[in-house]
């Protein structure tokens, strides 16, 4: 009888470590500034203007500076906490838009641009068709002597520009 | 008085800034020169009326007459006087009217010129200056007026011109002051700078819109405004530059870009710029790419009044700002005018500004097709930047979300094109003009070619080994090597024709080709920013720690000791706060730095960040002032910035290799005395 008590006690006990040993495994140790600030630099103050959360001189921002340092204590991850932070706050404290719906604009339309910017240079390209094998004003020939010294020639230029 | 005397003032001058369009277009229509000389004059006497009325309110605010609204939020009793006089332009409608005034300055400098040859310009340049002056006048007269005072009526107080019915004047004892952020000597330099860069780009827009107009679509437009727009560039470089430098010094996160949109909204226009100054030497040289030549400075100007725009309408904060704001939808029918004129009238002259040279004789290696080339990646990045920060508007506007456009897409976006653009500066100078190919172009370049075969193995040896960097690195090289290779190069062949020694014939080589030479000095110079760039961006390394006096904190080799910290009131009545920190390396003692806050009297803080700068980095101490502050717990943040001093180092050069290209040469006419010769080609003049 003694003995299945001091069993049962033992359980007892061992379940009382086992689960506080669980919470200790939860709680990590304090998180440094620097972990801190990995991830407040991914995220920008929802409340300043364009000011990343990492240097915000605010007191909500160290507010919620404070709220990071508690969650990675807790053992959340970093994409959690930037999911909170979007959750409470909205997208704009996401250092870029989300890759969603409307937002894809703005990673569409710079490249966009850019392909028919060149589609256009390739078709003002394709006007110049005969493209000569060598040279005829290589750079080396630009060297400066009584026939093509730049002065001279700017002269000449304008002189012909005034005829 | 004085107040009434500088409203009266600007009354005038917006009278005469109308007049002049007025009589500059009538001018025109009945062919009348009188009118438009008139109309010139009007122009001359806009400078010295805004003048009278920029030192009423210099006045005013350095005697302190808190009674007028501007002067109260921008001023303080405790301010030196130098402070008292830049806070013209520290506030909206002190800038507004510091905007006109050099606006006005341009205005009458460019009326100065001699129009004997260009006559046929003159109504147009004088109707787009005068109604630019307008324009902004009427946003001091109307909207932003820096002469209305405040009045105590029965329901409060009042900011107004004239008194409301019922109102006493109301004289606070003492102003508010200028925000703390802009008593740096880097940002009261910043904007006069930026200012001017801004307002100089109205002139080539005038001289284009002139030659659109008139259809003298020839490069003579571009001939006159070519150093206008070099030295608008300059400043407005300059002002980019000083912008930079006041981040780095003052907001103490370590950096000196933020992507922030107030910044891009200034590049916007430089990015323009600075294709639009290599394809104009293509018109000058080939008469080409007239088109796109027009199509850039219409853009300039578009990008300097809608940077105007986004700075001043407050809708970067919001489109709502934009919507409360008085002068936002002033910008916005103005932005509209511009383009609707502009562009109504480039279709119209669109089939004139054809290509007066054959294009088919052009190869696709030439330097114009490399100018091209590179006016496209200028443009990919510029699209980059304005999409960047007109897209939160936009997205608020379709769906009510606030987003975020920070760093992270930007340097995604613009870091491989301007790659591509140190790639073209390292090529363009090799390459002819009109004809060339891969195996000349190749002949030119073996030489720079070695020196930079060794770049990366020599980096990849010293232990770099991010491929970026290498690729950055290696680039940044290979513009060096090639423009030292084309210093030398003409250097040498002149020594050797004209049997000078080598230094005097590289002087006389640069000083008889600027605009080339200034050119090439340029490119070196942003090649030493490129570093400064590529160190910071992919180099950094940071720690903050929260230490007690006597610990220290560990950075690349570095050692920061947290020597004291001290408490003490200026004599202006901030409260300092200041921390000494010992620096060593290697155990060697280099020095102390002095992180420290400012707390104004007003309660406004000012973080001062400490910075030991060498050629090879930065360190870079904050003293967190947003975080609990006490001598046993004192958090400090740092950094160890590669490279950064190369950056302004490489702004001295630049400005000085621009000093040079601007310079202006003696006019052709007076070169050639009676009785001098100059043989060409075996000809003789």
């Amino acid at each position: 009888m003694v003995s299945k008590r001091l069993i049962w006690f033992a359980v007892l006990v061992l379940g009382v470590c086992l689960s506080g040993a669980r919470t200790v495994h939860a709680q990590q140790p304090t998180p440094s500034d620097d972990e801190v600030n990995a991830i407040a630099r991914q995220l920008f103050c929802p409340v300043c203007q364009n000011t990343p959360l990492d240097v915000c001189p605010t007191q909500a921002c160290q507010q919620w500076r404070d709220l990071i340092r508690q969650m990675l204590a807790d053992g959340k991850s970093a994409d959690y906490i930037k999911q909170y932070f979007v959750v409470h706050y909205g997208a704009r404290v996401l250092a870029e838009p989300p890759r969603t719906g409307f937002n894809w604009l703005i990673y569409i339309v710079p490249p966009a641009a850019f392909l028919l910017g060149l589609y256009l240079l390739f078709r003002a390209y394709q006007a110049w068709k005969r493209m000569p094998k060598e040279s005829v004003g290589d750079a080396a020939g630009e060297l400066p002597s009584a026939a093509n010294d730049p002065y001279v020639a700017r002269v000449e230029e304008e002189l012909r520009k005034r005829r | 008085m004085v107040a009434d005397f500088g409203f009266g003032i600007l009354v005038l001058t917006f009278l005469v800034a109308l007049y002049s369009a007025g009589a500059a277009f009538y001018g025109y229509k009945v062919k009348d020169d009188r009118w438009v000389e008139s109309a010139r004059r009007g122009m001359f006497l806009t400078f010295p009326l805004v003048t009278l009325a920029a030192l009423s309110l210099i006045y005013l605010l350095v005697t302190g007459h808190f009674e007028l609204s501007y002067v109260y939020a921008v001023t303080s009793l405790s301010m030196p006087l130098y402070l008292k006089i830049t806070a013209l332009w520290g506030g909206q409608e002190g800038s507004l009217l510091f905007w006109s005034w050099l606006m006005s300055a341009f205005a009458s400098a460019v009326m100065l010129r001699k129009w004997d040859r260009d006559r046929e310009f003159l109504p147009w340049v004088a109707l787009v200056t005068a109604l630019t002056l307008a324009f902004f006048l009427s946003l001091s007269l109307f909207f932003e007026n820096p002469f209305t005072r405040w009045w105590q009526t029965s329901s409060g107080e009042v900011a107004a011109m004239f008194p409301p019915a019922g109102s006493i004047p109301l004289i606070p004892p003492d102003g508010q002051g200028l925000n703390p952020l802009l008593r740096h000597p880097g940002m009261i330099i910043h904007p006069p700078m930026l200012y001017t860069g801004f307002v100089a780009f109205v002139i080539p827009y005038a001289f284009a819109m002139a030659a659109l107009i008139t259809g003298r679509t020839d490069d003579r437009w571009i001939r006159i405004t070519r150093r206008w727009t070099l030295w608008a560039w300059l400043f407005l470089s300059c002002g980019l530059l000083l912008g930079m430098r006041w981040a780095y010094d003052v907001l103490g996160w370590g950096g000196y870009w933020g992507w922030d949109p107030v910044e891009i909204a200034a590049l916007l226009p430089w990015l323009v710029g600075t294709p639009f100054l290599h394809t104009v030497m293509i018109q000058e040289k080939r008469g080409m790419f007239k088109q796109l030549n027009m199509i850039l400075v219409i853009l300039m100007y578009v990008m300097v009044i809608f940077g105007t725009f986004l700075t001043r309408s407050g809708v970067l904060s919001s489109v709502h700002a934009f919507a409360e704001s008085n002068i936002g939808p002033m910008f916005f029918v103005f932005i509209g005018i511009i383009l609707i004129t502009s562009i109504s009238l480039l279709i119209y002259r669109w089939g004139d500004l054809k290509s007066e040279t054959e294009l088919s004789s052009t190869s696709l290696f030439s330097r114009e097709a490399l100018f091209l080339l590179a006016a496209l990646l200028f443009s990919g990045i510029f699209v980059v930047c304005f999409w960047g920060i007109v897209f939160p508007l936009v997205s608020e506007v379709v769906t009510g979300q606030q987003i975020t456009v920070g760093p992270p897409f930007y340097k995604q976006a613009v870091g491989p094109l301007f790659g591509g653009l140190l790639f073209l500066m390292g090529i363009a100078p090799l390459s002819a003009w009109t004809r060339a190919s891969l195996k000349t172009i190749g002949r030119a370049v073996w030489k720079p070619a070695i020196p930079t075969a060794l770049v990366p193995p020599l980096l990849a040896a010293l232990g770099m080994r991010s491929g970026a960097a290498l690729v950055g690195f290696t680039l940044v090289a290979f513009v060096v090597f090639v423009t030292l290779y084309e210093f030398w190069r003409g250097a040498a062949a002149r020594s050797r024709s004209q049997k000078e020694n080598f230094l005097l014939a590289l002087w006389h080589l640069a000083g008889r080709n600027r605009r080339r030479y200034g050119g090439y000095i340029i490119h070196l110079a942003m090649m030493m920013m490129a570093l400064g760039i590529l160190g910071i961006e992919l180099f950094q390394t940071t720690t903050q720690q929260t230490i007690a006096t006597g610990q220290s904190i560990q950075l690349n080799g570095y050692t920061l000791r947290y020597d004291s910290l001290a408490q003490f009131t200026y004599v202006d009545g901030r409260i300092v706060t200041r921390a000494v920190m010992s620096v060593y390396r290697g155990g060697k003692f280099l020095g102390q730095l002095y992180p420290r806050y400012d707390y104004y009297p007003d309660g406004q803080p000012m973080t001062i960040p400490a910075i030991r700068s060498t050629l090879a980095d930065d360190i870079y101490i904050v003293l967190v002032n947003w975080e609990n502050v006490s001598v046993l717990q004192t958090p400090f943040k740092v950094y160890d910035n590669p490279l950064v001093l190369w950056l302004w180092i490489g702004g001295f050069v630049f400005i000085f290799g621009t000093l040079v290209a601007a310079w202006p040469d003696a006019d052709p006419l007076t070169v050639l005395a009676p009785g001098q010769e100059v043989r060409l080609a075996g000809a003789r003049l």
